[in-house]
């Protein structure tokens, strides 16, 4: 019987089917899973969460270079970071079998931009493969390997949100072991890239890239599917099936390998029908290489750059409107609902603390992101992992006395670890005066609490060694390090005040955990309550942001009473983590009984 | 077992269940012979943001989501939430809606109200959708947790699955525990339906 795989489960059953020994990786939706269903499901692959993306291409490398099949996941934006080892490794070579799992996000469902994994593939010379459901990701898994293999290259497997976040039938197979003899193996002509050897590499690798290129003209994955000539699309992964979903009757030429393309291929669909659509998502990067062989062919101008596609966008495009007949919308003004820092979440204490301070917060990812959401409006921006150190140094070096004490940073500690220790390394050996603030929640929360190297425990669980931040920073050279309660808003506001106005950097370690964690739990779970006729309606707490606040409007005062309202707590969500007390001005709020 | 693909549209806010009622309706389809694709986002459910599970099941289907204007029954945990994906409901769809408020952030801040009415505006493009209040359900059952299978139970009574296949795979999801009390909010539900 098939089984209800998503596509993120299909590519962890591939990875254990055809024999990965190996998978290394850092959190990032759509991505995440991947390497989660591997350290629950599959204990004959050795895995691991890596600080981050480079790491983990690093770490696989070693293991296909010992000949073992291997894989490192990431989404879109962690190939940025893992770009470095990615564009040699291609002049290497593997030996064992090597996959990289990269997750696109078009429509950024949870991303800061919409970049194109499969630019990487044409700028890497290496091959990329594109599902279109759960059972090709899972099949695709073990072409990618064989590939690898075959061709002596790291293989690109793109997934995207939808792909990964959807579910469908899987057939389920046997594990096989990869074909490799293991063992270390020394080749210096091969995997040492200096200039000399590195030289001769290079049209090996060019080489290989037009033999990928034949083969793709044979990959089963790459296949017509013949139907009314006067339409025909080209397409790949989900873009795939809404074009079956929207005109089933077409021809289609079905890509699953997505680069090097099948010239021959794509000439003899073109030549055959009559009208020549691509459907992709993202970049049109079927559709120039079309064009540039001299084949006239429709693509974004019918589907647009931005934004996803969806099945009533491709009906749109192909056909001018969409034939679902919808009831309509209900006139009303809609509330947005934003994701929110949930109730007793330590980054709202150090975001309040931090808006006492007025000051401008550099920042990057993690739920602390979340911070730039009103009424708090306390992170100034948010560029990549672990940028908000260098920019917070930036501006503290080059604008002077206009930011002395006015701009910190906040850094998440996954993130921290991620690629936040250079930059905090560069704030200790070029000077300054920011303070940055590395906010310890004792896991990696946004992509839904993964372990990390200072939580002391791995992906399976297991106890290991816990990074000691406050050492590090010492290490490092900064004198000034404190660790302090967030929840103690004005103590931490105090402290941010004391240590801008130091004339040297400095790191505040803001130490509370996530308030989902089960685990070290220092949240009572006792809600608090707020006196009603004490409340003076001043919104201190509303502008916290906490969800298990109410601003309860008055319409009809009582005599004397000049309130526009007051604010409620719904005990049913309220954690007791007491940041509405710390900045209530009139004592209004107490625990329930 | 017809040729039709339904649709199904689940909304609501993270943490309500809404996943498991989807995966437990995509693989009681399944299971009962259909093939089914099933998407969703909830990459930032946890975080009290809006979520929507799209299931579509049938004798073949290829895309994952349903498009505008093609969903048969919107099931949403949510007043609002229900308004905000209402154009994905086809004019003959059915509506199935839990009476429950969640206030988003505008509304608790007190920068905007919750809209009123909403029930009334819902019935009046749909006048036989399926109005229930899941917790009053739940808490009847036993436990305040089991709304999101009230709704299921709800839901099944306009699809063509089985009871006793959603009875299989609750059995299967479950912790032993729990089965029992789920169960019942399922057939509670199912008969709230037909009442």
């Amino acid at each position: 019987m098939k089984e209800l795989l998503s596509g993120n489960e299909a590519i962890a059953r591939g990875a254990y089917e055809y024999g990965v020994r190996l998978a290394s990786a850092y959190p990032g939706t759509p991505s995440t899973e991947i390497l989660e269903y591997i350290g629950e499901r599959y204990p004959e692959i050795k895995a691991g969460w890596a600080p981050n993306e480079k790491v983990a291409v690093e770490v696989a490398s070693g293991a296909a270079y010992g000949g073992s099949r291997a894989i490192a996941v990431m989404k879109h934006v962690g190939l940025n970071v893992a770009a470095d080892p990615f564009m040699t490794l291609t002049y290497t070579g593997v030996n064992g079998g090597f996959v990289i799992v990269v997750c696109d996000d078009p429509g950024m469902h949870s991303s800061q931009n919409e970049q194109d994994t499969r630019n990487y593939a044409k700028f890497a010379r290496v091959p990329c493969l594109e599902p279109s459901d759960s059972q090709e990701a899972k099949d695709m898994m073990g072409e990618a390997l064989k590939i690898s293999e075959d061709f002596d290259t790291p293989v690109l497997l793109r997934s995207s949100t939808r792909v990964s976040h959807s579910m469908s039938l899987v057939e389920l197979g046997a594990r096989i072991e990869g074909p490799r003899e293991l063992g270390l193996k020394k080749d210096i002509l091969k995997c040492v890239m200096l200039p000399a050897f590195a030289r001769l590499r290079h049209p090996i690798i060019e080489q290989r890239l037009k033999d990928l290129a034949k083969y793709a003209e044979t990959c089963s994955f790459n296949k017509i599917i013949p139907g009314d000539d006067s339409l025909g699309i080209i397409s790949a992964g989900v873009a795939f099936q809404y074009a079956r979903e929207v005109v089933p009757e077409a021809s289609f030429l079905k890509l699953g390998m997505v680069w090097p393309l099948p010239e021959q291929l794509i000439r003899s669909f073109a030549a055959k029908v009559k009208r020549l659509v691509v459907i992709e998502d993202l970049d049109p990067f079927i559709e120039e290489a079309i064009r540039l062989m001299g084949i006239q062919v429709e693509g974004k101008e019918l589907t647009g750059l931005c934004g996803e596609l969806s099945p009533e966008k491709v009906e749109e495009a192909l056909k001018g409107s969409s034939s679902a007949k919808s009831i309509g919308a209900i006139d009303m003004e809609l509330p947005p609902r934003p994701p929110n820092m949930c109730p007793g979440c330590p980054h709202r204490a150090t975001f309040t603390a931090l808006k006492k301070n007025k000051v401008y917060v550099a920042g990057d990812i993690g739920c602390y992101t979340l911070g730039a959401a009103p009424p708090l409006s306390m992170l100034d921006n948010c560029l990549c992992m672990g940028a908000g150190i260098g920019i917070a140094a930036g501006l503290d070096r080059s604008l002077g006395d206009l930011a002395k004490g006015k701009a910190v940073a906040v850094i998440g500690d996954s993130t921290f670890f991620h690629s936040g220790m250079t930059p905090l390394l560069d704030l200790a050996y070029n000077g300054g005066s920011t303070t940055v603030i590395i906010m310890d929640n004792r896991t990696t929360a946004m992509t839904g609490a993964q372990p990390n190297p200072g939580t002391g425990y791995t992906l399976r669980e297991e106890p290991t060694g816990m990074v000691d931040i406050e050492k590090l920073a010492g290490a490092f050279g900064f004198r000034r390090v404190k660790t302090l309660n967030p929840y103690k808003v004005k103590e931490f506001e105090q402290a941010v005040k004391e240590e801008l106005e130091a004339p040297e950097p400095s790191v505040i370690i803001a130490r509370a955990p996530c308030a989902l964690l089960k685990t070290e739990r220092i949240l009572p779970d006792r809600p608090l309550r707020i006196r009603e006729d004490v409340c003076i309606g001043c919104k201190a707490c509303i502008n916290t942001g906490c969800p298990a606040l109410e601003f309860v409007k008055i319409d009809q005062p009582a005599e004397g009473d000049k309130r526009k309202g007051f604010s409620r707590i719904n005990e049913a969500l309220c954690v007791g983590c007491r940041v509405c007390m710390e900045v209530c001005k009139s004592d209004a709020i107490e625990e329930a009984s | 077992m017809s040729d039709k693909v339904y649709n199904v549209l689940i909304v609501g806010v993270g943490g309500q269940g809404i996943i498991l009622a989807s995966d437990v309706l995509s693989r009681a389809a399944a299971r009962y012979g259909y093939d089914v694709k099933k998407n969703e986002i909830h990459g930032m459910a946890q975080r009290g943001g809006s979520v929507s599970s799209h299931v579509r099941f049938g004798k073949s289907v290829s895309s994952p989501i349903i498009k505008t204007g093609e969903a048969d029954v919107l099931l949403s945990f949510e007043q609002i939430e229900a308004v905000r994906y209402f154009p994905f409901l086809a004019e003959t769809g059915k509506v199935i809606l839990n009476d429950h408020k969640i206030l988003p952030p505008a509304v608790f801040t007190g920068k905007q109200e919750y809209p009123p009415d909403v029930i009334e505006k819902i019935k009046a493009k749909v006048p036989d959708a399926v109005v229930v209040d899941g917790l009053a359900v739940a808490e009847q059952v036993g436990n305040p947790r089991v709304v999101n299978v009230v709704f299921l139970g709800v839901l099944s009574a306009f699809l063509d699955i089985p009871a006793t296949t959603y009875e299989e795979v609750l059995k299967e999801s479950l912790k032993p525990k729990l089965v029992d009390v789920n169960l019942k909010a399922f057939h509670q539900g199912r008969a709230l339906a037909a009442a």
